[in-house]
């Protein structure tokens, strides 16, 4: 059901009155919220001059900020093409025949997802401070990289498997029906749409990714978060340096967003109908309750047939 | 490794967790509800303030959350969620603006997730208790909220299992869990890296895997047959 649709009568006049009453209070009240906070905050000497002044200079922007949004930008960028290599490798190995195979990469997948980033993050951060290769300047990097790689590259492992689950049963069998081996049949003709399917929900893992560098804030990685809170201590604006960096990480993220939604709808207008209702289908958050794959999977009529009423 | 175990207080460190997760599933329903209601409701103003809210607070990184809640609110605000009273009271307090934090991004996904479970509902359902003539409050009490609930059963555990760890990010405001004896256990002994990382996996798993399976076998089993 959609949000709105179906839940109400169109309004008589008596409702319009009761929604528009209900529409101002609702104005009233939000807006003496906010009134609320701001003056709060002003009464702490939130918003004086002094606290504001120093994003104008260059050195807030050259100093902290923009290093920052680099590194982020970085380690984000490194972790994604990991994760997308670490995800294939693993989404396949658990569709694989090969018994072993399948189960190593469920045991490394659900391993990944269910210790959290950060305890990953500490953990790879003190072996590569301990280990020679690593100079000692690029621990938190690799750190952060590390678990990122790791806990996305399962999730996309995920996405990968119901990507492959819910293409129509025919691909495969039209595959095998002509010669092609069952891998050549997954390699050549499965995973190529199961990845154009999957592409907005990568997209989306992606924000995922960008969010979690700022945990490397914790293990010492001077990214956007750290570079934002040095800056709010070195010019004495702490909640105006947050406030800042929330909102590059804000503006970020929704332009990856749009990105996402304008790539979801470029390919549901190149891929045929069919293929445009199953991109809804493998999002990050549906990845859970997939059942585990135990031989060939049923067509499911509610998938591959008729089309979902939206 | 023994040795090292009785050391540190591995299981209170985890019960710190289990205590975060609980008070801020507690406060992320409340507060997800109510940005869930706001997001339907007809009343324009409270939508759109609603749909703001959830998609600017879950496009911040937690981590800036709980450190704008723990030097923000405390350190340069001032304002103490938790009485002066006792030895432990900063400690109480970091905790407590820890839940605020996890309960205020959480309910962000809380919401997504209803929404998401009454996008599960079938319109007609809606048309058919108009159709008998249910009014607004029996359609949704009866017919609608029921379904969206059972629908909304893997989405919300999910967000329950995210949000058990994402307990560890309580690291930021130095509240002592999980993760950060864990820190504590790798900075005093290194040599046992490996142990102690296997230690704290598992425990992980032990938390986060019976979720897993108890909402995934509760959303089957409350699955509503179309």
């Amino acid at each position: 059901m959609n949000d709105q649709s179906l839940l109400f009568d169109l309004p008589g006049p008596r409702a319009r009155r009761r929604e528009r009453i209900g529409n101002v209070t609702g104005i009233v009240v939000l807006a003496a919220l906010g009134v609320w906070l701001i003056a709060a905050l002003a009464a702490k000497d939130q918003f004086t001059a002094a606290r504001w002044a120093p994003f104008l200079t260059a050195s807030a922007w050259g100093d902290y900020l923009l290093p920052g949004l680099w590194a982020t930008l970085r380690a984000a960028a490194v972790a994604l093409v990991a994760a997308f290599v670490f995800g294939v490798v693993f989404g396949l190995g658990r569709l694989a025949d090969a018994r072993p195979v399948r189960w190593v990469s469920t045991v490394v997948v659900e391993f990944f997802r269910a210790v959290p980033v950060l305890v990953l993050m500490l953990f790879f951060y003190f072996m590569f401070s301990q280990v020679p290769f690593v100079p000692s300047t690029s621990a938190a990097f690799w750190g952060v990289v590390t678990a990122l790689t790791l806990y996305n590259g399962s999730v996309v492992a995920e996405l990968v498997r119901s990507g492959i689950h819910s293409l129509p049963s025919g691909q495969r069998e039209a595959a095998l029906a002509i010669g092609l081996t069952p891998s050549r049949s997954r390699r050549l003709i499965e995973l190529p749409q199961a990845l154009v399917a999957m592409m907005p929900a990568m997209i989306s893992q992606l924000i995922v990714a960008l969010k979690d560098t700022a945990l490397g804030y914790i293990i010492t990685y001077s990214e956007l978060l750290a570079a934002g809170s040095l800056l709010g201590s070195a010019k004495a604006n702490l909640i105006p340096a947050l406030m800042v960096t929330a909102a590059i990480f804000v503006v970020l993220n929704f332009g990856m967003s749009w990105a996402a939604q304008r790539l979801a709808d470029r390919l549901s207008r190149r891929t045929s109908e069919q293929m445009s209702t199953f991109t809804g289908i493998a999002t990050a958050a549906d990845v859970a309750d997939i059942p585990a794959p135990a031989g060939p999977v049923p067509p499911d009529p509610g998938r591959s047939g008729r089309r979902r009423r939206r | 490794m023994g040795e090292l175990l009785s050391q540190y207080d591995v299981l209170g460190a985890f019960l710190v967790n289990i205590e975060l997760t609980v008070f801020s599933a507690i406060g992320a329903a409340l507060l997800g509800t109510i940005l869930m209601i706001m997001r339907v409701c007809p009343m324009g103003s409270l939508r759109a303030f609603a749909a703001a809210f959830t998609n600017i607070v879950m496009n911040i990184p937690l981590t800036l959350i709980i450190l704008a809640c723990s030097l923000g609110v405390y350190g340069q605000l001032g304002i103490v969620v938790s009485g002066r009273w006792g030895e432990q009271w900063l400690a109480r307090n970091s905790f407590w603006l820890t839940v605020l934090g996890l309960s205020v991004y959480t309910a962000t996904f809380v919401c997504e997730a209803l929404r998401s479970g009454l996008n599960t509902v079938p319109p007609g359902q809606a048309e058919a208790a108009r159709a008998i003539g249910l009014r607004f409050g029996q359609t949704m009490g009866s017919i609608v909220l029921p379904q969206t609930l059972r629908g909304a059963v893997a989405p919300l555990g999910n967000t329950l299992i995210a949000l058990a760890k994402n307990t560890t990010v309580a690291s930021a405001a130095g509240v002592s869990q999980a993760a950060s004896v864990m820190s504590d256990m790798f900075e005093f002994s290194p040599q046992h890296l490996l142990a102690i990382f296997a230690v704290f996996a598992i425990g992980w798993t032990i938390i986060v895997l019976p979720i897993g399976l108890l909402t995934t076998s509760l959303s089957r089993k409350l699955a509503v047959a179309r």
